[in-house]
C-alpha cells in the first residue's frame, strides 16, 4: 500500500481514459465542496470581526491574528508586545506531541523490528495484535487510560502494592498523563511503517557488517537504522501530526488546565470563549504548520527516491 | 450495476427519512448537564405525545456562545442563570409569552415573580435556585473551611488538589468576593489585582472542570472543589466525606430559569413544557434529583426528607450571598482577557 | 556464514519491549472490560461478577438515549461508508486504469486531503461552512462530513487492490467484444471485491469512531455513540459506559477479524 499512499497508486492501463473525468467527478465535487471550500471559508472567517458576545460580523479585521501575536495588556490599550500565551500553547503542543512521538519510537522500533524478523506465518498474527486496539474508539481508549492513571487506579495500586512508592502518584491531570494518552492513541501508527521498512530491509547488509567485525549495536546504528530511516520518519509524522491537534487527551487526561492547540480551538467554538474568528485563525496557523511539515517530508522523500535510483 | 445503484439509493433514502421522522410534536431543550431526571422527560413525553431531545452545556457562557454561533432557531427552551437571562434578553434572544398561556403560572413563588433580570416573568419561569461556593474533603483538611482562602490561598494540604469551575462568571465573582472588591469593577488597579490573584492561585489548582466537579470529589481526584450546593450534596451522598463551605467573604447565589428562546421551532410545546415544570409535583421531582431548591409553591409534600436538614440547602444566617452581575462591555472584555490568560 | 556464533537478526530485549508494547495496548482495555462486569455502582471496588451494567445499557433509564445514538451511529456509518466506497471505487478506476493525465497528482492530493488536514481543523472548517450557508445542523450534516473524510480511507485499499490486478483480463474480455462497461462490471468489479470490502469496512469503522468532527457539526439533540459517551464520561466514568465500551471493543474485534479473513482468503486464490 506504500505506493498508493505516496502517489495514489501506479497507472496500470488506460482502459477507462475516456470516462475518467466522469469517474473522478464525484470525488472532486465532494471534496471540493466539503473540504476545500470550507477550509477557504475558514481562512475568510479568520479575518472577520468578532461580535462582543459571540457571533461574527462580516467586516474585515486583523483582530484574531492580533490577539494571537500581540499582547496589548489587560486593558487592550498598550502597544503591541509579543503575546507569549498562544505561542506557549503551540510550543507546549509541539513539545507534548514530540515527547509522545519519542515514546512511541522507543517502544515501536524494537517491536516492529521483532515482528518483521518473525517467520512469515506468525508475523501476520503479531501485526493483527498490534492493530486491533487501533480499531477501538479513540474516546474509549482515552477514557480507559484515564481510569488506569487515576489516583486510586490500577497503576497506582500496583505500584503501591509492589512497594515502589508509598503514596499514590498524582498522574491524572498532568502533562505526563497527556503524553501517555497521546502515546497510547497513536502507537500503532508508528509500528506499522517501521515494520514495513524493516520487512524490506536486506539482511545481507547486516551479514556484511558482521563479516567486517561490526558489533551488533554498531550494525544497528550504522547500517539498519539508516536504511529503514524512511519508515521511521513516516511513523514519526503519522504520530506527531495528529498529536499536535489532539483534543481528547488534553481534555480528559490533562484536566483542561494546560491547553493544547486542539483544546484552545475547541474552546472558541464549543466552550466559553465563543470567538470564531480567533478559532479560525488558530486553526489556520495549525494547518500551516502541518502543511509545512508535510511539504518538507515530501521534499525529503523525493530527494531520497532520486538518490536511490 | 444500475439496479444495484438504484436499490442502494432507495435504501439510503429510506434510512435517512427513518432518522428524520417524527418531526411532528418535538421539543428541543438546551439544558445544563445532570439537571433534570430522565423520568421527568419521559413523563412529559408520554403525557403530551412529544418527542423530547436535549443537549447539555456546562456554563452560562457556553450556552450564550453556542446559541450566538448559529444555534438560535434550533432549540425551544434553555435554562440560563439570572445574569445570563438579562444578557440574553438584551441581546434579543428571548421570546415572550403571556401568563394566560400557562395555567400554572400562578404557582410561581412571590419572591421569584418580580425579579430584576426579567420583570414580571415575561419570558422566563423559575427552575431552581441555589448557591455556589466549594466543598472540602474532611479526610484531607480539618481546619476552617469557611473562607475563600481555601480556593485562592489554599493551605498546604489542599495545594494542587483543587478543582475550579470552568466558568468565568462564577469563578471571577468568587475571586472578587475574596478580594472584597465590587463586581464588574471598572477600577484598573482592582482589575489588575484580580488578575494577579487568579494567576497566582492557578499553581494550586489541579483542574478546571464543571461537569467533573462532583466526580473529582467523589473519586478523590480532588480534595477541594468549587461546586454548586446541590451538586455538592450529591457528591456527599455518593460517599465523599466532604463539607460544603459558606465563606465569610461571601458566596454566590443564583436562580436558573427556563426561558422561551426566540425563533423556537416548537413554541407551543415549549409553553407546555414550561407549564409542566410549574406543576409542584414536577418541580419537586427536579429538586429531588438535582438537590437545589424550587421556586414553585406547593412542592413541600413531594420533597425528599433528606433535603430539609441538608447543610448545603440551609445556609447559616448572616452570610454574604451575592448574585453574579452582568458587566458592561468594557469590563467584560477585561474579564475575558483575564480568563483567557488564565486558561492558556 | 553458518559458523557465526550469534544470530545477526536478533537483538536481546526486543521481545521484551514487544511484550511491553502489547501490554500497554491491551491492559487499559482489558481492565475496563473486567470492570464492566463489576457488580457495584462504584468503579473502584470489586464486588463480584454481574451482567447488571449490560442489562442497564439495554433496559436502564438511559437506554433510549444510547439506543438512539447507536442507531444514528450505525445508519450514518453504513451510508457514509457506502457512498465513500462508491466514490473511491470510481476514483481508483480513473487513477489506476485511466492512463496518465495532467490532473492526476492534483486529484490524488485532493483525495488524500482529509488525511493531511488535522481533524480539528476539518471540524472547524465544516462547522463554519454549514453555518455560513445556513445548512441546518443535524444527521445530514454529520453524514456529509463523514462521507468526505471517509473517501481516502476507502480509496487506499481499493487502489492498492486495483494496482495488483493485471489488465489482461479486461483486455481479453474486450477482445471478445465486451464493452468497456461490461469489462468493468463483469470482470474488474468482481476481482476488486476484496479491496472494495476492506475499503468499506475501513470507512465504516472510521465513521463509527469519529468524535471530533461529529461533535462540531451535530445539531440540536442529535447524538452518535461517541458523542453520547463523551457527554457521559465528562461527568465521570460509570460502569454502564464501561459495558458499552466493552461491546464496542468486541464489535471492533469481530470487524477486524472479518476483514482479515476476507483478505486472507483472497491471498489464497
Amino acid at each position: 500500500m506504500a505506493g498508493v499512499a505516496s502517489k495514489g497508486g501506479e497507472v496500470r492501463s488506460d482502459t477507462y481514459r475516456d470516462s475518467r473525468t466522469w469517474l473522478l467527478l464525484p470525488a472532486w465535487l465532494t471534496l471540493v465542496v466539503l473540504v476545500l471550500v470550507p477550509v477557504s471559508l475558514m481562512l475568510v472567517y479568520s479575518f472577520l470581526t468578532k461580535e462582543f458576545r459571540g457571533g461574527v460580523v462580516w467586516e474585515f479585521s486583523l483582530a484574531a491574528y492580533d490577539q494571537f501575536f500581540c499582547d496589548r495588556g489587560l486593558f487592550g490599550d498598550e502597544p503591541c508586545s509579543i503575546e507569549w500565551n498562544y505561542i506557549t500553547i503551540f510550543w507546549r503542543s509541539i513539545w507534548q506531541a514530540g515527547l509522545a512521538t519519542l515514546f512511541c519510537l522507543i517502544v515501536s522500533f524494537p517491536t516492529a523490528y521483532f515482528i518483521a524478523t518473525r517467520p512469515q506465518s506468525t508475523r501476520v498474527i503479531w501485526l493483527f495484535l498490534i492493530t486491533i486496539p487501533y480499531w477501538v474508539n479513540l474516546l474509549i481508549r482515552t477514557v480507559s487510560m484515564r481510569f488506569m492513571l487515576r489516583e486510586e487506579g490500577p497503576v497506582n495500586n500496583v505500584l503501591v502494592w509492589i512497594g515502589i512508592i508509598d503514596d499514590p502518584l498524582q498522574m491524572i491531570n498532568t502533562s505526563f498523563a497527556v503524553q501517555i494518552g497521546l502515546f497510547y492513541s497513536y502507537l500503532p501508527f508508528m509500528v506499522l511503517p517501521i515494520y514495513a521498512a524493516v520487512e524490506r530491509y536486506n539482511f545481507t547488509l547486516s551479514e556484511a557488517a558482521a563479516d567486517l567485525y561490526a558489533t551488533k549495536y554498531v550494525t544497528l546504528r550504522r547500517v539498519i537504522i539508516p536504511s529503514i530511516q524512511p519508515g521511521i520518519i513516516a511513523g514519526c509524522i503519522l504520530v506527531f501530526v495528529p498529536s499536535l491537534g489532539a483534543f481528547l487527551a488534553p481534555d480528559l487526561l490533562g484536566g483542561a488546565k494546560n491547553f493544547m492547540i486542539g483544546s484552545l480551538i475547541e474552546e472558541q467554538f464549543k466552550g466559553n470563549a465563543g470567538n470564531w474568528p480567533f478559532g479560525a485563525a488558530a486553526s489556520m496557523i495549525l494547518l500551516s504548520m502541518v502543511m509545512i511539515i508535510l511539504t518538507l517530508y515530501a521534499r525529503q522523500q523525493s530527494k531520497a527516491l532520486g538518490a536511490g535510483s | 450495476m444500475k439496479k444495484l445503484l438504484k436499490s442502494t439509493v432507495a435504501a439510503l433514502a429510506i434510512a435517512v427519512s427513518g432518522i428524520a421522522a417524527h418531526a411532528e410534536g418535538k421539543l428541543a431543550i438546551y439544558h445544563w448537564f445532570e439537571y433534570i431526571p430522565q423520568e421527568l422527560l419521559d413523563k412529559f413525553s408520554a403525557q403530551y405525545n412529544v418527542e423530547v431531545v436535549m443537549d447539555t452545556y456546562d456554563s452560562n457562557e457556553a450556552l450564550l456562545a453556542n446559541l450566538k454561533a448559529g444555534s438560535m432557531g434550533t432549540y425551544d427552551v434553555a435554562v440560563p442563570g439570572d445574569y445570563m437571562v438579562e444578557i440574553m434578553s438584551n441581546e434579543g434572544m428571548l421570546d415572550t409569552f403571556s401568563p394566560s398561556e400557562m395555567p400554572n403560572f400562578e404557582n410561581i413563588m412571590e419572591q421569584w415573580m418580580n425579579v430584576s433580570f426579567d420583570q414580571d416573568r415575561k419570558s422566563s419561569i423559575p427552575y431552581q435556585w441555589g448557591s455556589t461556593s466549594f466543598s472540602v474533603n474532611r479526610d484531607v483538611y480539618s481546619g476552617d473551611i469557611n473562607t475563600t482562602d481555601i480556593i485562592f490561598n489554599p493551605p498546604s494540604e489542599l495545594q494542587g488538589k483543587i478543582n475550579v469551575l470552568d466558568t468565568a462568571g462564577e469563578t471571577l465573582t468568587l475571586a472578587s468576593l475574596h478580594l472584597g472588591i465590587p463586581q464588574c469593577s471598572t477600577d484598573r488597579e482592582q482589575l489588575k489585582v484580580l488578575n494577579e490573584l487568579v494567576q497566582n492561585a492557578k499553581q494550586h489548582w489541579a483542574s478546571f472542570g464543571s461537569d467533573v466537579a462532583k466526580d473529582v470529589l467523589v473519586s478523590g481526584d480532588a480534595a477541594a472543589g468549587m461546586i454548586w450546593n446541590g451538586f455538592g450534596m450529591k457528591a456527599r451522598e455518593e460517599g465523599a466525606n466532604i463539607e460544603y463551605a459558606y465563606p465569610k467573604e461571601g458566596y454566590i447565589v443564583w436562580m436558573d430559569n427556563v426561558v422561551l428562546l426566540k425563533d423556537a421551532p416548537n413554541r407551543e410545546n415549549a409553553i407546555k413544557f414550561m407549564n409542566f415544570l410549574l406543576e409542584p409535583e414536577n418541580a419537586a421531582a427536579v429538586t429531588n434529583f438535582a438537590r437545589y431548591t424550587a421556586g414553585v409553591k406547593g412542592v413541600g409534600p413531594h420533597l425528599d426528607k433528606a433535603l430539609g436538614a441538608a447543610p448545603e440547602l440551609n445556609p447559616p444566617a448572616g452570610g454574604n450571598p451575592q448574585f453574579v452581575q452582568a458587566c458592561s462591555e468594557d469590563v467584560q472584555k477585561v474579564y475575558d482577557t483575564i480568563w483567557t490568560n488564565l486558561k492558556k | 556464514m553458518g559458523s557465526r556464533k550469534y544470530n545477526i537478526r536478533a537483538y536481546p530485549g526486543f521481545i521484551h519491549l514487544t511484550v511491553l508494547c502489547l501490554l500497554i495496548l491491551y491492559l487499559p482495555l482489558a481492565i475496563v472490560a473486567v470492570y464492566s462486569f463489576n457488580n457495584s455502582p462504584s468503579i473502584v471496588v470489586w464486588e463480584g461478577f454481574s451482567w447488571r451494567w449490560y442489562l442497564d445499557v439495554f433496559i436502564g433509564l438511559e437506554s433510549a438515549k444510547f439506543k438512539l445514538a447507536a442507531k444514528n451511529s450505525f445508519i450514518i456509518a453504513i451510508i457514509a461508508a457506502t457512498v465513500a466506497t462508491v466514490i473511491a471505487t470510481f476514483s481508483a478506476t480513473a487513477m489506476i486504469r485511466g492512463g496518465r493525465f495532467r490532473l492526476r497528482t492534483v486529484s490524488f492530493g485532493l483525495i488524500s486531503l482529509p488525511l493531511m488536514v488535522p481533524e480539528i481543523v476539518t471540524a472547524v472548517a465544516t462547522l463554519i461552512f454549514f453555518n455560513s450557508i445556513g445548512f441546518e445542523r443535524g444527521v445530514l450534516s454529520i453524514l456529509l462530513a463523514h462521507i468526505a473524510f471517509c473517501i481516502p480511507f476507502s480509496y487506499l485499499p481499493i487502489a492498492a487492490r486495483m494496482q495488483g490486478i493485471e489488465d489482461t483480463y479486461e483486455e481479453a474480455a474486450q477482445d471478445l467484444y465486451a464493452t468497456k462497461r461490461q469489462a468493468f462490471t463483469k470482470i474488474l468489479l468482481p476481482l476488486m471485491m476484496p479491496g472494495i470490502i476492506s475499503g468499506f469496512l475501513l470507512a465504516f469503522i472510521i465513521s463509527l469512531d469519529d468524535f471530533i468532527i461529529t461533535n462540531f457539526v451535530k445539531g440540536a439533540g442529535v447524538e452518535t455513540l461517541p458523542t453520547a459517551i463523551f457527554g457521559a464520561v465528562k461527568q465521570g466514568i460509570k460502569p454502564n459506559i464501561m459495558a458499552i465500551s466493552t461491546m464496542l471493543l468486541a464489535f471492533s474485534i469481530v470487524m477486524v477479524t472479518l476483514s482479515y479473513l476476507i483478505s486472507k482468503s483472497d491471498d489464497k486464490t
